[in-house]
């Protein structure tokens, strides 16, 4: 076995060199199975993202404000393109990592599991869920395999346009009537939790998190990342007039950095195990889109045969069908 | 409403909006709900470029209305015997088969309509056309080409394709007849005779379902009159959505 460990050996010199590893290159299979989860899981995670979001774009209430929620949506399908294509240069086909997410095998960010209730909701996702989900992809566009490195490159700029939308909302909202106002502070109470526990358990309790640094998958810890969007976001809620809701929550001189509360990481476990508010709702959401859709893209996929067929030796019955 | 938008030329762009936000509305219903992740991408597409059509003729309309009337007044709070669209852009999605009949029966006129409207007596107008018929062609490219693609796909495309083109073809009389919209508009130089858009379409719709491999089903026409105010019963339910935040905060702005 001494030709692996050397291979293996090099691999992390390779990374620790920040090279770049693109599809052709050797790679531990642990590596490939490590990417192939965590690049899938993120483009499912764009993917049902766009359901809690969906919701509102039917009611959004002024005609810009709906375009900009459509548009935003539709860049988390192509991020979901982006995404699906790069963890195919790792060998798996798009229809199997669709069908692990339908089948349940595959995870994707717990916080899709929670309901958008009200317009604020629309604000309260794009600052703080979007936020959290930069602090990582800026992380990420650093990343050693170069097809995820590179559509994280595209996947940010769009993303952080999408936080400053979000903000806007806030603002709006924040500014406007005592109605819109309390809409605001119900959102930020709703998500701030959650938007913390997207960026994972802490680096102790995250058993992956050692060997993917090592092969510089992953560039900073959980804590670190989280420590990052806290000291962040807080100055923009204040900047609005709107609270934390973490009474523990207050600037650490020493630290250079806020202290923050105990997260609930029996929520999280709980959600992540399938008893969210939505976890239900957005399967159940995607596989009758996927069911509701079969007989299209069997039909699309039964034309394009019939035409290439019929492009390379034309039958008497195909030019028939073409003339009638 | 509290505006007076009874002048003729706001009453055609808000026919002309009136059918773009509406269909718009509609496909934007089917985003995180596609076939294929490629056509919730290009059905918000389309989405998306309708809308935005919709608000150039309303801040147009808001303008010419005057005293401070903006293109969220003209879509919030009208109510539904107030909009002036076609009753088959209204209609609900359906399956995607559906939706592809619908639109293109939809495009095709569109394309036709802008063509004209390129030389639209109202210069506003004959600008917004010029813009949007590259926009509209692609549109009409995009729904043909679904129709080709489930007509001679498989034996269940091909049956709901056809199911498709019999609902909806009922709903396309109405593209054709003129409503005092239409009548004041060809009277003014601003719009053509609709009822001499027809010949084309037809021509440009049965070229479409010969490549499909599809018969142009026979089939009664609807007696509609959407663009006078009278609808269908959907677009109340559709109205009381999209309308619904507004209307619950009156004092509040978005």
């Amino acid at each position: 076995m001494a030709p692996t460990v050397d291979l293996e050996a090099r691999f992390l010199d390779y990374v620790a060199a920040e090279n770049k590893v693109e599809p052709k290159d050797w790679m531990p299979d642990a590596y490939r199975k490590t990417l192939v989860r965590q690049i899938s899981q993120h483009a499912h995670s764009e993917i049902v993202g766009m359901l809690p979001e969906a919701n509102w774009i039917t009611r959004a209430p002024s005609l810009r404000a709906k375009l900009i929620l459509l548009a935003k949506v539709q860049d988390e399908g192509g991020h979901g393109l982006y995404l699906y294509s790069a963890a195919e240069t790792l060998g798996t086909s798009r229809d199997q990592m669709v069908d692990d997410l339908l089948t349940g095998k595959a995870k994707y960010s717990s916080i899709f599991n929670y309901p958008t209730l009200t317009w604020a909701d629309m604000g309260a996702v794009g600052w703080l869920v979007d936020g959290a989900a930069i602090q990582n992809q800026v992380m990420l566009c650093r990343t050693s395999y170069g097809p995820y490195s590179r559509a994280m490159v595209r996947i940010c700029k769009e993303e952080s346009f999408h936080q400053r939308q979000g903000y806007e909302i806030m603002m709006h909202l924040a500014r406007g009537t005592q109605e819109q106002k309390a809409m605001a502070q119900d959102a930020l109470n709703r998500w701030w939790w959650p938007s913390l526990m997207m960026f994972g358990p802490s680096d102790d309790k995250s058993p992956n998190s050692a060997q993917s640094m090592a092969w510089r998958i992953k560039r900073k810890s959980n804590d670190d990342l989280r420590q990052e969007f806290i000291d962040k976001t807080v100055p923009q809620a204040e900047f609005i007039g709107l609270t934390i809701p973490d009474p523990d929550l207050k600037w650490n001189e020493e630290r250079g950095h806020y202290d923050f509360g105990a997260i609930d990481w029996t929520e999280f476990f709980a959600v992540v195990a399938g008893n969210g508010p939505c976890n239900t709702e957005r399967l159940e959401a995607r596989r009758k889109a996927h069911a509701d859709g079969a007989w299209v893209r069997e039909a699309a996929t039964a034309y394009a045969a019939k035409h290439s067929a019929r492009r390379a030796a034309p039958s008497p019955a195909a030019s028939k069908a073409h003339a009638a | 409403m509290k505006w007076d938008i009874c002048d003729p030329s706001v009453q055609y762009l808000l026919h002309l909006g009136d059918d773009a936000l509406i269909l718009g509305h509609r496909l934007s219903e089917w985003c995180g709900h596609g076939p294929v992740l490629e056509e919730d991408i290009a059905l918000s597409n389309i989405a998306l470029d309708l809308v935005g059509l919709a608000r150039q003729y309303y801040q147009l309309a808001a303008e010419r209305v005057g005293g401070g009337c903006t293109e969220d007044d003209l879509a919030y709070w009208r109510s539904d015997r107030e909009f002036r669209n076609h009753v088959l852009v209204e209609q609900p999605n359906g399956d995607f088969a559906d939706t592809m009949a619908r639109q293109l029966f939809f495009d095709a006129f569109h394309y036709l309509q802008l063509e004209a409207l390129q030389n639209s007596g109202d210069a506003q107008v004959a600008a917004i056309a010029r813009k949007a018929l590259k926009e509209t062609t692609y549109h009409a490219e995009h729904s043909a080409d679904w129709v080709v693609r489930l007509g001679d796909g498989t034996e269940e495309s091909r049956r709901r394709m056809a199911a498709a083109l019999e609902r909806f073809l009922p709903f396309t009389a109405e593209l054709f007849t003129p409503a005092e919209v239409d009548r004041v508009a060809f009277e003014r130089g601003w719009g053509p005779d609709v009822a001499s858009l027809k010949g084309p379409w037809d021509h440009l719709v049965l070229e479409v379902l010969q490549k499909a491999t599809l018969e142009r089903p026979e089939v009664p026409h609807k007696l509609l009159r959407g663009k006078s105010g009278i609808h269908s019963e959907s677009l109340g339910f559709l109205l009381a959505e999209m309308q619904s935040l507004p209307r619950a905060y009156p004092d509040a702005t978005w």
